[in-house]
């Protein structure tokens, strides 16, 4: 069990924005709610998995919506709670504790303002180990768990119980009422017991998102190489370092598509490096093959500071580093690329891990 | 012919033009107080050219009054920050994120009210205007002096945010009014800094394009104001005083478009070596790149049009040391360079030293720097090149090679060529680009807004973009056939249905000078 703090969220943020894969959303707006959140209502109490006892009622909260919305329609900080209220009503018992969906982008810092405003406890866990676009794409899901009962709800004080015949329905139907909302709205679902979050979740990803964002923090302040420790925490490669000479965006489906080419520099030099994104960078292919791809993590950073760029901020001219880490196990047996492999998502491509990659 | 003056934090310089011709060019210190330094530089200016007054058709100023005040959080009046976003927004109260020195300065007065618009122009609550008449009561019983006014989605639909204002002007007539969407771009909170900043501002604002028009008077140059904006674009002062944070950052924007002035390129990379460090920044059609991320001005994030500028610590007092391995700066001698440089008969070697020892110019005592070592001398010159070269390659745009301009003090620390440039130029009249800039800078307009392309086609509604930009440049003071659009950026937004896609247009003109002076 430990405590978190005002001052412990930035290094956060910035380790989720790296575990975001280019996804996720801008952090900020999430760090500075759960800043406030804090403020008001004091540190979060923060339990590892292990912690959680087993019958507890563990209920993972989240924005739902388009992150380029909720920097302007910004949350009332009541909507999550709303939320909370009404599942717990339907489901006629207390919620113990609250957790992370995503680990990425806001989602990360969203569930602090949960358990500040609720006063409940923080388990350190989520269910992607990465940021995905989508909410079956989880490994509970994958575990069998049931994404509902599920409550979404509003600032305007609206709140729905969705319950469905699978999880991909649910992304359906609560897509389809995040629309109505506004385009964003706070969601509480695939409520599960503690022994369920034991078996089914990705373990220690706050701690993991708080560790890369420190390291970050001291390289830079030490001149020293700020990719390095992030390298190093993930067990991630260095795939390229180049300039980004082109950026090519469309909308299809309601998402962010596009390609970015990069040129490379120094070792790299005289290859391209292509990225193929949908909100998270999904497909980077050296020079026409395939050096990683979904559900591994792709990660873009400025080379010279180590910070993540987001797939919405990337543009000509920034000297960046592609960085590939291994996702979790569970991603890589078949159900899980059935889910989130590279032809889910599209790509014609049979998934290999980013190490066999790197090893060519 | 038209007077270019740039107020800088050490000089004030000042140019007069005729047409393209620079006919006069000075640099004098700048004071305190507005007025005097700006007479005093313009006496330089005109002294002997009295026939040259009664033909000025236009005074451009740029100035750095405006960012100090906030930076130094001084002569700020109280503000009442007033949204509209209830029921949502809560969570983020406005003023929440900034330096508490700067909160505390004008008072932390914000006020949540309800409004604002959903990102496809539904309203997320009705105005209530009994509620604006309650707020508009407390901000006359606190003795607020300056009101800002932000709604979720203003840059979308600024209806309410209007009718706010009149609601607020109706009940305090005397008290000025910023409204967020005349200001910022999408994204509420920097939107709203920017505002809230603008409003405290105002008063201030007054107070020194008074103080323009004084010293004018002092003079008898019976011609109009324009103030520099950060864009590279001008405003009247009748917009300087309602929109004072336009003016940030226009130094550097203004040094830029100096620079293709006086070289004749539009499309370039410009680099102004000054004493302790040089700023490298890119335009494109005549006009400097702005910056994509928020920027930070005195600790408050705003999302305005800044100029996208890398300083790096070189310049021509950046001391050079050899002894182990080479380096240049980042510390430098700044303005004792007179002093402490070897030229100079100082004992610290700098970039000018070896600028001299290098045969690039003549300054000072060359005999003192003869003794230096012929490969330290063209190993430190490469160094300079080489960083320089860099910076400029990270600004780049576009592949390949691109011409790049060098101005201000420190030019002479380069030869005429630089790896990744097509061309080295260094122009004329480089230490006053920055008046220059201002003297000859245009008019533009902008729309900046998320639209849904459902149903639409992608021509129809660009050309609506430009045709409105173009019609805001215009009644900005543009002739109306000089006008172009200079940019447009689409950024297509996830999750958002309907195609929803960001679109900023940007268009531009010159001044209008027929008719100025009558209108003056």
């Amino acid at each position: 069990m430990r405590r978190v703090d005002v001052d412990d969220l930035d290094d956060l943020a910035i380790g989720a924005a790296v575990l975001g894969t280019g996804g996720g959303g801008d952090p900020t707006i999430g760090k500075l709610i759960a800043k406030e959140a804090i403020r008001q209502h004091g540190p979060v109490t923060v339990l590892d998995a292990s912690e959680v006892d087993d019958d507890a009622l563990v209920v993972p909260s989240a924005m739902m919506g388009a992150p380029t919305v909720m920097l302007e329609k910004i949350p009332s900080g009541d909507e999550i709670v709303t939320a909370f209220e009404a599942l717990q009503s339907y489901l006629g018992r207390e919620i113990t504790a609250t957790t992370s969906a995503e680990a990425g982008g806001l989602n990360s810092t969203m569930p602090f303002t949960v358990a500040a405003r609720l006063g409940i406890p923080l388990v350190d866990a989520d269910m992607m180990g990465r940021a995905f676009p989508e909410l079956q794409m989880c490994t509970p899901g994958l575990a069998g768990v049931k994404a509902t009962p599920m409550a979404i709800a509003d600032e305007k004080g609206n709140a729905a119980i969705i319950e469905t015949v699978s999880n991909l329905w649910t992304e359906r139907l609560a897509r389809a009422a995040t629309i109505e909302m506004g385009c964003s709205a706070m969601i509480a679902l695939y409520a599960m017991s503690g022994r369920q979050v034991k078996d089914t979740m990705i373990h220690g990803t706050l701690a993991l998102c708080q560790e890369i964002g420190r390291a970050i923090r001291e390289a830079r302040a030490a001149h020293a190489d700020p990719i390095a420790p992030t390298l190093a925490v993930l067990a991630g490669h260095r795939l390229f370092d180049g300039k980004v000479v082109d950026v090519e965006r469309r909308t299809q489906t309601g998402f962010a598509r596009g390609e970015a080419r990069i040129e490379g520099v120094g070792d790299d030099a005289g290859a391209t490096l292509v990225l193929q994104f949908q909100n998270e960078h999904l497909v980077a292919l050296r020079d026409g093959r395939a050096v990683a791809m979904a559900p591994d993590l792709i990660m873009v950073v400025e080379s010279d500071t180590g910070a993540p760029i987001t797939t919405e901020e990337l543009r000509y001219g920034f000297r960046v580093t592609v960085l590939g880490a291994p996702c979790d196990p569970r991603w890589r047996s078949p159900e899980g690329l059935a889910l989130v492999g590279p032809r889910y998502f599209g790509y014609d491509l049979d998934f290999v891990p980013v190490e066999e990659l790197a090893a060519g | 012919m038209r007077v270019g003056i740039d107020v800088g934090g050490t000089n004030t310089d000042a140019v007069l033009m005729d047409g393209r011709d620079v006919l006069a060019e000075v640099k004098t210190p700048t004071t305190p107080d507005v007025t005097s330094g700006i007479t005093s530089a313009l006496r330089a200016l005109l002294d002997g050219r009295d026939e040259a007054r009664s033909s000025i058709r236009a005074v451009m100023i740029g100035t750095t009054h405006f960012t100090n005040a906030v930076v130094e959080a001084r002569r700020l009046v109280p503000t009442a920050a007033v949204r509209l976003g209830l029921p949502a927004t809560r969570a983020l109260p406005p003023m929440c994120d900034w330096p508490e020195r700067l909160r505390s300065a004008i008072g932390n007065h914000a006020y949540l009210c309800h409004g604002g618009h959903e990102f496809d122009g539904k309203e997320i609550a009705p105005l209530d205007p009994d509620e604006l008449r309650r707020t508009a009561a407390d901000i006359a019983a606190k003795g607020i002096r300056s009101v800002s006014v932000s709604s979720v989605f203003s840059p979308v639909n600024a209806e309410l945010e209007q009718r706010a204002g009149e609601i607020l002007a109706a009940e305090l007539p005397d008290l000025p009014i910023s409204l967020s969407h005349e200001i910022g771009r999408v994204g509420l909170l920097e939107r709203e800094n920017a505002t809230i900043v603008n409003a405290c501002l105002r008063e201030l604002a007054e107070a020194i394009v008074d103080a323009f028009h004084a010293a004018l008077a002092e003079l008898a140059i019976d011609a109009p104001v324009f103030l520099s904006q950060n864009d590279g674009t001008l405003m009247g002062v009748e917009q300087a005083r309602r929109y004072p944070v336009w003016t940030f950052a226009s130094g550097p924007t203004n040094s830029m478009r100096g620079a293709a002035f006086l070289s004749g390129l539009g499309d370039c990379a410009v680099v102004d070596i000054g004493g302790t460090t040089s700023d490298v920044g890119v335009l494109q059609h005549g006009f400097p790149r702005e910056a994509a991320v928020s920027v930070d001005v005195g600790g408050v994030r705003t999302n305005f049009r800044m100029p996208d500028v890398l300083s790096i610590g070189l310049g021509g007092g950046s001391r050079v040391r050899a002894e182990d391995g080479l380096t240049i700066g980042p510390d430098s001698v700044g303005y004792e360079l007179t002093q402490k440089a070897l030229v100079f008969g100082g004992d610290t070697l700098t970039t000018t030293d070896v600028a001299v020892a290098a045969g690039l110019v003549e300054i000072g005592d060359p005999s003192r720097v003869a003794h230096l070592d012929a490969s330290l001398v063209r190993d430190a010159v490469e160094l300079i090149e080489r960083t320089v070269a860099e910076t400029v390659d990270r600004m780049k745009t576009a592949g390949g090679a691109i011409p790049v301009v060098v101005v201000g003090g420190g030019s002479v620390l380069l030869r005429d060529r630089l790896s990744g440039a097509s061309e080295l130029v260094k122009p004329d009249h480089f230490a006053v680009a920055n008046a220059i800039g201002a003297a000859i800078a245009q008019v533009g307009g902008e729309v900046d807004r998320v639209v849904a392309m459902e149903g639409r086609s992608r021509d129809d509604v660009l050309d609506e973009a430009k045709a409105e930009a173009t019609e805001r440049a215009v009644s900005a003071g543009a002739s109306p056939g000089t006008v172009r659009v200079v940019d447009v950026e689409e950024v297509p937004l996830a999750y958002v249905p309907g195609n929803a896609v960001r679109i900023r247009v940007k268009a531009v003109g010159d001044l209008s000078l027929e008719g100025l002076h009558a209108a003056g």
